[in-house]
């Protein structure tokens, strides 16, 4: 594991630099990529963690399950001194620990590895079974899937049992890119309450809208968030 | 007498009021026998349904805060229908956890073959890190239990109805000598032991009784096969045929040595019935066995 720097504090307006050293690319800014303003409300305004607490019992944790495009998640990470960003460019190379999909073992930060769809979801349930086994009721568990990972019944598993289970602990941000090929309107949030979650859709560019809808009160109740952004198609 | 199952709902039952960073996991199987287990530890007897994703999922999840989670379900929902589950969100993740099946290979034949997973501990082969206990007896079962929850690591524990009539101790995970011989090398696993022993009843040959098959006991296996210029070799196991010949041929692979690998045969039967019907329709009955022994050693 290479943790070398403490990175600066950098700002939102550092993402795109910071993109932009693993993909060489100086053309797409930051709306190019549809969870970075998700990830980065989470890690700036909402999540308790930080690179001195990241092992920490009581942190809160944020699971990327949706694995596939992890520059965002990366470049958050190092924006947030998880690493420096001198590991940056070395993405997806051989030594480098930043692959297309990231690894637990490998990037410090990270509470996961992802990249199979539908993983984040049972493994977030099972932190939140965890936590609550050894009394620590305080922290917050995460994960963000998209819209069309939900098409994985391992998801539908975890979203049944954990409405009924009543874990108010559990949090998920489904990014809504209507990149499924099968949905209909308004289905993704639905689909939530129907099991008995708190539910939530909001515009997944909106900082404030975002910060409103993550920390929402939801009493006895797991919380999902439907982070609405330009479809990919 | 009680069964390996009945014994492991007692065992974990105690295990969990001695020890707080043990969870367990269930999906509707077994659930009536751990109602007391429940009430007592509500918060770290977990019932997910009938969902065995998640039932892996969230063992895994439990682990990655920590606690060490026992996962129980019939073998084939355990690791043949989340095999993606048990690659990824244990090994991957870097996770143990303890996963401990019934009904092995047909121990409810008129069940048929939904109900049937002989290629549970080759499915676990492809897999790193994994320990995998056969045990032979109730009390081997409680044992290999007791040491399993004590880690951080993977661990199979596979449980069946089929059972020995006598209990051997387990302290090791090395192979046991029950016999010697100089005709060749027998090595009966779990619940193949009296078959074995019976099958083998007069032979020249030294039998090894294994209850933990992953790691194989490799020296102990080339140590029992004496420092002749070549071995011959004979896996019974009571899961798909041939699960170990690998394993044994890697262990001699400084010998000329030939491998008989016994086991549960690859052919869905489509029969029901009892499962003694199957042990000898399978070849694992002592004829069966005795017949194909000798011939192997005779060959």
């Amino acid at each position: 594991m290479t943790n070398t720097t403490h990175a600066p504090a950098y700002g939102y307006d550092d993402l795109h630099r910071l993109m932009s050293l693993m993909t060489g690319d100086e053309k797409h800014g930051p709306a190019a990529t549809s969870t970075l303003d998700t990830l980065w409300v989470l890690y700036n305004r909402v999540l308790r963690v930080s690179p001195a607490t990241a092992g920490a019992p009581d942190r809160d944790r944020f699971l990327l399950s949706k694995g596939h495009g992890p520059m965002a998640y990366y470049a958050v990470l190092a924006a947030r001194g998880f690493f420096g960003e001198e590991l940056l460019p070395g993405f997806g190379a051989y030594d480098s620990p930043l692959g297309h999909h990231p690894d637990r073992v490998l990037v410090p930060g990270a509470e996961i590895g992802s990249g199979s769809l539908g993983h984040g979801l049972p493994l977030a349930v099972g932190s939140v079974l965890g936590l609550r086994a050894q009394g620590l009721t305080g922290p917050r568990v995460w994960v963000l899937t998209g819209d069309a990972e939900l098409d994985e019944g391992s998801n539908h598993e975890a979203i049944a049992y954990a409405g009924p289970a009543g874990l108010e602990q559990l949090h998920t941000v489904v990014i809504d890119n209507a990149s499924a090929s099968y949905s209909r309107p308004g289905g993704i949030a639905a689909r939530f309450e129907a099991a008995g979650w708190s539910a939530r859709t909001v515009d997944g560019r909106d900082h404030d809208a975002l910060y409103d809808a993550f920390t929402a009160p939801h009493p006895g109740r797991p919380h999902a968030v439907i982070a609405r952004v330009d479809p990919k198609h | 007498m009680d069964t390996m199952r009945d014994r492991f709902i007692t065992t974990t039952t105690r295990l969990l009021d001695e020890d707080p960073r043990l969870a367990l996991v269930l999906a509707e199987i077994s659930r009536d026998g751990f109602e007391g287990a429940a009430r007592a530890h509500p918060d770290r007897v977990v019932h997910v349904g009938i969902r065995e994703q998640l039932l892996i999922g969230a063992g895994a999840g439990m682990a990655l805060t920590g606690m060490r989670p026992v996962v129980h379900t019939f073998a084939s929902f355990l690791v043949e229908r989340p095999f993606e589950q048990v690659k990824l969100d244990l090994g991957h993740q870097g996770v143990g956890g303890v996963l401990v099946s019934a009904g092995a290979s047909y121990d409810w034949p008129a069940g048929g073959f939904t109900h049937m997973a002989p290629g549970d501990v080759a499915l676990l082969d492809t897999l790193d890190g994994w320990t995998v206990h056969v045990p032979g007896h109730p009390d081997e079962a409680e044992a290999l239990l007791r040491r399993a929850v004590t880690g951080d690591d993977r661990v199979y524990v596979r449980l069946s109805l089929q059972s020995n009539g006598v209990a051997h101790p387990v302290t090791g995970g090395g192979f046991t000598p029950l016999r010697q011989g100089s005709a060749g090398v027998v090595v009966a696993v779990g619940p193949t032991l009296d078959n074995t022993l019976a099958a083998t009843e007069g032979l020249d040959v030294t039998v090894l009784y294994a209850t933990t098959v992953r790691p194989f006991d490799a020296p102990g296996l080339r140590s029992a096969v004496g420092a002749g210029p070549a071995a011959d070799v004979v896996i019974v196991e009571p899961y798909l045929a041939g699960t170990s010949t690998a394993a044994a041929n890697d262990a001699l692979v400084d010998l000329p040595h030939r491998v008989l690998g016994l086991g549960v045969s690859r052919e869905e039967l489509r029969r029901y019935g009892q499962l003694e019907e199957h042990v000898a329709a399978h070849g694992l009955d002592p004829d069966g066995l005795r017949r194909r022994i000798t011939g192997f050693l005779h060959g």
